[in-house]
C-alpha cells in the first residue's frame, strides 16, 4: 500500500454496502460485453440443464415462464470496480429449474454458457438456495439486449461476469472448468466481499 | 478431467491469448516521469514501472490510488504504449467531469507522484501483430489500438492494419500527429475544410471489410458502448464474421 500524494478521493460513507474497491455508479449501468450483442428473438430463446442431472431438459421462452415468478431486489457488483445499488430483476429461481432436472449427487459445479459462446464456472452451491436467477426484466421492463435480454443468469452475490448474458444453458460437472474470463486471468469464484478479481487473489 | 467443455451455440467468442497470472496480481509502484498533453480533455501519462514484464498490444491495467486514511480508488486503463518501450507504460486519460481518479490525474498529479498499477490484464482485446488487424475506435477507444498500431510500426510489421478513429473534431482527435496512411479519421461534429462531418458510416466500414487480405480481418473495436455497438453492427452487416470481432466497451 502506497499512499498518492494528494489524492482524496470521494467522500466516505461509513457502512455504504460497497465491497472493498468498488464505487457506486449511481444510475450508471455500464455494459461491458465482449462480444457483439446478438439478435436474439424470446421465441428463439432456450434454456438447457443437462450434464450431472437425472432429466436434462430444454424451456423455451413460455415454459420458462410457466415457473413460478421470483424477482431480486438489492446490489449488485462489477470486477472493473463499479456497483450498482438497488436493482429489481423479475424473472425465475435457478432452483426452480434445479428441482425438475435434480442434479446428481456428484455434481459439484457448472458451467454457464450463453447463445454467443461466453462461458463462466460457477459452484453448484452458488446457484441454489435462492441464490441465483434466470431473469428477463430489469425494474418492470423486458431486460435490454446489450444488458443480456432477452434473458441472462443472476448471480449478484458474485462478480457480474459470472451473471452470463444471453444464457443459453448450465452444464453439471464433477469438476470446476474455467469459464471465458477465468482463462483470461480471472479469479475462479469471484467474491466481491473478498475482493476475488484475478487468478491468486 | 479432460478437455474443456464448448458450448453448442450459434455465436462464437473469439480466442483468446494466455495472460501472465502472477503478474496480474502483484501490485508494483509507478512512477510518473511525464505528462504530454493530447487534447483539451486528453493527457498521456508515461510512468516508469522497473519490474514490468511486457505486454501484448491491446491489454489493460488494474491502476490504484490510496488516500492517507487508506482508502483506495482503482480503474482499468488500456495501455497506449509499445510492448517495446521496456520498463514504461503509457496510458490516455480522458478528465472525466467530477471523475475521483481521473480528476487527481489531470489536476494534481506531477512528475515524480507515484501510483500502484497490476497487470497486463486481459488477453481477450489483444493483439500479438501476427493477424492482419481492422481497428475501429472512438474517443479514448482508440488507446488500445494505438498501443497496436504502434507495436506495428515499431517492428516494422507487414502484416496489414487498418484504423478507422472517429472524434468530435479534430481538436479532439487523440494522437492526431502521428497517424499515417493506416488511419482513416471520422469526425461527427466538426472536421477541417472538405473533410465530411458525420457519424462512422457503413460505406466506411464495408470498403474496409471488402479490402480484406487473405484469411480476413480481425476486428477490434473499442469506444463507449454506444459506438461499439453502431460499429460492430456496420461490421457485422459489412460481412465481417461475429466470432472474429473484439469489443472492449466502457461506460
Amino acid at each position: 500500500m502506497h499512499v498518492t500524494r494528494g489524492f482524496t478521493g470521494r467522500p466516505r460513507v461509513p457502512n455504504s454496502g460497497l465491497p472493498p474497491g468498488q464505487y457506486d455508479a449511481g444510475d450508471d449501468w455500464p455494459v461491458l460485453s465482449a462480444e457483439v450483442t446478438p439478435e436474439l428473438a424470446p421465441a428463439d430463446w432456450t434454456f438447457t440443464v443437462d450434464g450431472l442431472v437425472a432429466e436434462p431438459r430444454t424451456w423455451s421462452w413460455d415454459e420458462a415462464h410457466a415457473l413460478p415468478a421470483s424477482a431480486y431486489e438489492g446490489d449488485i457488483h462489477c470486477v472493473t470496480s463499479w456497483s450498482k445499488f438497488g436493482v429489481r430483476f423479475g424473472g425465475v429461481s435457478l432452483d426452480a429449474f434445479l428441482d425438475l432436472v435434480r442434479p446428481a449427487p456428484q455434481a459439484t459445479h457448472a458451467v454457464a454458457y450463453s447463445h454467443t459462446g461466453y462461458t463462466a464456472n460457477l459452484p453448484l452451491a452458488d446457484l441454489t438456495g435462492g441464490r441465483a436467477w434466470i431473469v428477463w426484466e430489469y425494474g418492470d421492463e423486458p431486460l435490454p439486449a446489450e444488458h443480456g435480454g432477452p434473458a441472462r443468469l443472476l448471480v449478484p452475490h458474485l462478480y457480474f461476469w459470472k451473471s452470463a448474458k444471453w444464457i443459453a444453458g448450465l452444464r453439471l460437472l464433477d469438476h470446476d472448468e474455467p469459464g471465458f474470463w477465468e482463462q483470461n486471468g480471472y479469479h475462479h469464484r469471484g467474491n466481491p466481499w473478498e475482493e476475488q478479481r484475478y487468478s491468486g487473489d | 478431467m479432460t478437455g474443456t467443455f464448448t458450448p453448442p451455440t450459434r455465436f462464437a467468442v473469439p480466442g483468446r491469448i494466455a495472460v501472465d497470472n502472477d503478474t496480474a496480481t502483484t501490485w508494483q509502484r509507478a512512477t510518473l516521469t511525464e505528462i504530454r498533453r493530447e487534447t483539451p480533455r486528453a493527457a498521456t501519462f508515461r510512468f516508469a514501472v522497473p519490474g514490468w514484464r511486457g505486454h501484448v498490444p491491446g491489454q489493460h491495467v488494474m491502476l490504484r490510488l490510496t488516500a492517507e486514511d487508506g482508502y483506495t480508488a482503482q480503474r482499468h486503463y488500456s495501455i497506449a504504449s509499445p510492448p517495446d518501450d521496456v520498463g514504461h507504460i503509457e496510458l490516455t486519460l480522458d478528465h472525466v467531469e467530477g471523475g475521483e481518479v481521473s480528476g487527481w490525474f489531470h489536476a494534481v498529479a506531477e512528475p515524480g507522484d507515484q501510483v500502484e498499477v497490476r497487470g497486463p490484464n486481459s488477453g481477450f482485446f489483444a493483439w500479438t501483430g501476427d493477424r492482419p488487424a481492422l481497428l475501429v475506435g472512438a474517443g479514448s477507444g482508440v488507446v488500445p489500438l494505438m498501443s497496436m498500431v504502434r507495436h506495428h510500426r515499431a517492428r516494422s510489421l507487414s502484416v496489414p492494419l487498418r484504423l478507422l478513429v472517429s472524434a468530435r473534431g479534430p481538436e479532439e482527435l487523440i494522437y492526431a500527429s502521428e497517424y499515417g496512411s493506416e488511419t482513416t479519421p471520422v469526425f461527427t461534429r466538426s472536421a477541417p475544410p472538405g473533410v465530411p462531418v458525420g457519424r462512422l458510416s457503413a460505406a466506411q466500414v464495408a470498403a474496409l471489410v471488402a479490402d480484406a487480405p487473405d484469411g480476413g480481418w480481425e476486428a477490434y473495436v473499442c469506444g463507449s458502448n454506444g459506438f461499439a455497438e453502431h460499429a460492430s453492427r456496420l461490421l457485422v452487416e459489412a460481412g465481417q464474421p461475429v466470432d472474429r470481432i473484439r469489443i472492449e466497451r466502457f461506460g
